[in-house]
């Protein structure tokens, strides 16, 4: 008999499996892209899927118009490479109020730009199903919620009454107006995804890799300064420092950390001898106790 | 982590990582009933393991002043109860899984609630676990949610169970409530079918025996919780086991690539063996073994992969690729295990949608045996299963389906039905064996038999079925088939739609499922009658293509002649002999077939006859001729 299957290849059939059953159970699904190494094995694996086919659905990001630069550059190229139906969606009422996360706070810049952006780009579409690369190891509530997670009509989760999952059985059954979302990352850690990364040669945004970035240090969070949208405030200075980010979102939400780690062996490594979690980078999280809970029950991944 | 990790070599990491990956996974829950500690034993086993980041005790810490119930202590329970909900009442709901390695093994655990009304949760985190960590609060000893939790985990096929009694510090770490507790729990367990139990002291909320053993019962000699869920040996027998590949998804990007995606439920496939597809029995051998554009010499259990065939075969999701010397049980009817998800109440008759990894069809619960008491595993007579709780039914489908029992196989002999009206998962069930009308029925062994019958009428029996849009002169092809059939001394019987609504078919409206109950006994009563020697006509609408195979699968091959009455609907709809077409377009009759409900013309019918530009008469001479052609009349 040969090896037994490794973890990571179990973590692999397991997502090629539950990528297929949407394909296969939904008329219209669609695939979140944020961009962020999540989203990039979630790309990759759906590209696994169906080869020599391209994925049968299409892929969405939403656009809150403060990401890092480079995260829409390498969007872009990813699309144009791998050959997807890449839809790109911005909050357009948003973008004429002008939210941004400076000018409205990141708790209303979150809602209006992501949530918001969220539900128009998703009615819009009249998707069935969207795939988010949630993971249950980054967050108590998601460490709650199930593969197949169905949404009522308006996108509501109700966490106190979700169906019952077994084996790898889902059902997939909604009426109309409802929907499910679907996160075959599940089961994935962060070290995980990382070593995924590592084995599969997968290429992710280059932010993720240590190198001199101008940051401020903002109530005890360094902050790039990724254009001139951010204005500084008395007496702050954006100081050349080696940094790297450990999660993508808005650049001025984004916690960068300080690092050497330059090759993702590196990045491995300081994932191991981590003590702070992964989204502690995100603070969208601290607003208020079980944020992310609320945010999930209004609509966000 | 462990203290090695920090000094980890970036050069290292590669090596680490092939150690990491080589790693077997154990997947248990935590189960047991409210209060016990199940949360608080995985936020200890986390804590110890040293898997809690500091940003995470810092929210433990302000979390524990808040909701804690542990006092000035850390609450480890904060930790795993994710919800505000449960925060606030101290509960938990829903099952959480949370991740942690040691340097031996990895573990996923599915930390489940206790109370009653949240069993289905359990269920769930029950599902995909490999061993349950059932706790018991030495205060109390063995209660009724232990038993039905443990009962459940032995339903859904965990052999290896953790009998961990808490709060041992609350009983002045006694040996004789230990022991005692641990007596119970093996004279009521003994027939649940476990391979290992493993009794364990423990205090979940200091810590003794959960990662390190405890100075405070020298009386114990064994090991802690996690030792043992490092060293217990979980041996995966799904790749030893026949190969079971269902279908889940046909990849067509051109006419040149036809592959069958799936994840091989058991056993192993290479390149060149031979494969069954379980229903039809149509062979093919393997020409490409595919995981993403990589070609592979074999794929094994648990791989999500795409095969191809060197043959062309019409294969579809639902369908199963299997062993061809060891296949599976195909049925339509089946004994099974049910635990009751809903607050309604599962009644027998009622009609719902069962769903295998793959397929969806309905189903009907054609007889509930008997009810299944959780605490003294009884049989008792039920006439409905009320909800969380388990019962033995036979079911029944509109079609076969493969399957193998759960006890062989969980991927293959595992379902959910749903309820049609909410969609809402009401029951998982656990098939346990086929029910074949032979075992089901005996048959009386009979003198007379077909042959002997149809001898003595000179004939060959034949089902001549008849489809067609209503208004296409099925009727009248087959009133006057049959007059010249008769006039020439056969033996027959006309069944037709409408007449047949009136008596036998009384109770069945025009639903999908009824329309599908319909035919089927218009099936099973065809069959009886060739059986005894006739030749009987249907003359039905019969829509749809699913239900016209039930209807030859029924009859039998070589007996059963599709004769399709091909009539354009707008000829139809202006004949419209009854009124009906009229009604329907004006929106007055409902699911009326052509013009709100499809007509799935026959791709192959044994006889295709256009109506337009021949007469009646001339159709019928056309059948005569093919009936003498295939030996059916003389």
């Amino acid at each position: 008999m040969a090896e037994p299957m490794t973890h990571l290849q179990r973590l692999e059939a397991e997502a090629i499996h539950i990528i297929r059953e949407v394909a296969s159970e939904f008329s219209n699904p669609v695939m979140m892209y944020s961009i962020g190494k999540d989203s990039s094995v979630m790309l990759h694996l759906a590209l696994k899927a169906f080869a020599p086919a391209k994925p049968p659905f299409p892929f969405l990001h939403i656009d809150s118009n403060w990401k890092f630069r480079e995260m829409i550059a390498f969007r872009d190229r990813m699309a144009a490479e791998k050959g997807i139906d890449l839809i790109v969606h911005k909050n357009a009422e948003g973008m004429a109020e002008g939210v941004g996360p400076f000018s409205h706070g990141s708790s209303m810049h979150t809602h209006i730009m992501k949530t918001v952006a969220l539900r128009q780009a998703l009615d819009a579409g009249g998707y069935d199903a969207a795939f988010g690369g949630a993971r249950r190891d980054e967050e108590k509530s998601r460490a709650k919620e199930r593969i197949f997670s169905f949404r009522s009509a308006g996108h509501v989760w109700d966490p106190k009454n979700q169906r019952p999952e077994m084996w790898k059985t889902f059902n997939t059954r909604i009426a109309r107006g409802e929907s499910i979302r679907v996160f075959p990352l599940s089961n994935w850690t962060e070290l995980d995804i990382w070593q995924y990364i590592l084995r599969e040669n997968i290429e992710i945004v280059p932010l993720y890799f240590a190198a001199r970035r101008p940051v401020v240090e903002r109530d005890g969070m360094l902050v790039m300064r990724d254009d001139e949208r951010m204005a500084l405030a008395p007496g702050e200075v954006a100081t050349e420092r080696m940094v790297r980010f450990r999660t993508l979102g808005c650049y001025p939400l984004t916690a960068a950390i300080e690092s050497e780690a330059r090759s993702l062996e590196a990045i491995i490594a300081e994932t191991l001898v981590a003590r702070t979690s992964e989204r502690h980078g995100r603070m969208i999280d601290h607003d208020e106790a079980g944020s992310m809970e609320k945010k999930k029950k209004e609509g966000y991944f | 982590m462990t203290s090695s990790a920090l000094s980890v070599e970036e050069d290292d990491i590669r090596a680490y990582m092939a150690e990491q990956e080589n790693k077997t996974l154990l997947r248990f829950l935590t189960c047991g009933s409210v209060d016990d500690g199940k949360s608080t034993l995985i936020g200890r086993l986390l804590y110890d393991t040293k898997l809690i980041f500091e940003d995470q005790i810092a929210t433990l810490e302000k979390d524990s002043r808040r909701h804690g119930s542990a006092g000035e202590d850390f609450d480890f329970a904060l930790l795993v109860d994710g919800l505000e909900a449960e925060r606030e009442q101290g509960i938990t709901i829903d099952v959480a899984y949370r991740f942690f390695a040691t340097p031996k093994r990895k573990f996923i655990v599915a930390d489940t609630p206790g109370h009653e009304q949240y069993t289905r949760n359990m269920a769930t985190g029950a599902s995909t676990a490999d061993l349950a960590v059932v706790l018991i609060d030495a205060r109390k000893g063995v209660l009724s949610q232990t038993r039905r939790h443990s009962f459940i985990a032995s339903l859904l096929g965990i052999r290896h169970i953790v009998l961990a009694i808490n709060k041992i510090d609350l009983v002045g770490y006694d040996k004789m409530v230990f022991d005692r507790i641990v007596s119970d729990y093996m004279q009521f367990s003994a027939d649940l079918g476990f391979e290992t139990i493993r009794p364990i002291p423990v205090s979940a909320r200091f810590g003794d025996n959960v990662v390190e053993r405890s100075g405070n019962m020298p009386w114990y000699d064994g090991p802690s919780v996690l030792e043992h869920l490092e060293d217990v040996p979980v041996g995966d027998a799904t790749e030893a086991a026949p190969l079971r590949f269902p279908v889940q998804y046909v990849n067509r990007p051109n006419l040149d690539f036809r592959g069958y995606c799936g994840t091989l439920a058991s056993g192993r496939v290479r390149v060149g063996d031979q494969v069954v597809e379980a229903r039809s029995g149509r062979t093919g051998n393997i020409a490409r073994v595919l995981l993403g554009d990589a070609d592979l010499d074999e794929a094994r259990a648990g791989q999500s992969v795409t095969l191809t065939l060197e043959e062309e075969i019409d294969i579809s999701r639902g369908d199963m690729l299997v062993a061809p010397d060891n296949r599976p049980q195909v049925a339509d009817q089946f004994e099974a295990r049910l635990v009751w998800f809903a607050e309604q109440p599962l009644l027998p008759g009622r009609q719902y949608l069962l769903r295998t990894e793959t397929a969806e069809m309905p189903a009907t619960v054609s007889a509930l045996k008997y009810a299944l008491d959780i605490n003294t595993f009884a049989h008792e007579a039920a006439k409905s299963l009320e909800l969380n709780s388990v019962g033995v039914v036979n079911i029944s489908l509109g079609k076969p389906i493969p399957f193998d029992p759960y006890e062989e196989n969980r991927l293959t002999g595992g379902f959910i039905l749903i309820d049609r009206m909410t969609n809402a998962t009401i029951a998982a069930g656990m098939i346990t064996h086929p029910l074949w009308r032979a075992t089901n029925v005996h048959w009386q062994a009979l003198d007379i038999n077909r042959t002997a019958r149809a001898e003595q009428k000179h004939q060959k029996p034949a089902v001549l079925w008849f489809t067609g849009l209503s208004g296409s002169g099925k009727s009248t092809i087959a009133n006057l088939l049959e007059k010249r059939l008769h006039a020439d001394g056969r033996h027959t019987y006309l069944l037709d739609g409408d007449n047949v609504r009136h008596g036998l078919n009384r109770d069945l409206g025009f639903t999908e499922e009824d329309r599908v109950e319909n035919i089927r006994r218009v099936g099973e009563v065809a069959q009886l009658m060739t059986d005894a020697g006739l030749i009987v006509l249907v003359s039905f609408i019969s829509p749809f293509q699913a239900e016209r195979r039930m209807a030859r699968e029924l009859v039998g091959e070589g007996e059963f002649v599709e004769i399709f009455v091909d009539t354009p609907f707008e000829e139809c709809a202006r004949r419209d002999p009854k009124g009906l077409y009229a009604k329907a377009l004006a929106g007055e009759i409902r699911n009326f077939t052509g013009v709100d409900s499809p007509y799935e013309a026959p791709e192959n019918p044994d006889l295709r006859l256009e109506t337009t530009g021949s007469t009646p008469e001339d159709l019928v001479e056309r059948i005569i001729a093919w009936l003498r052609a295939r030996g059916f009349v003389a």
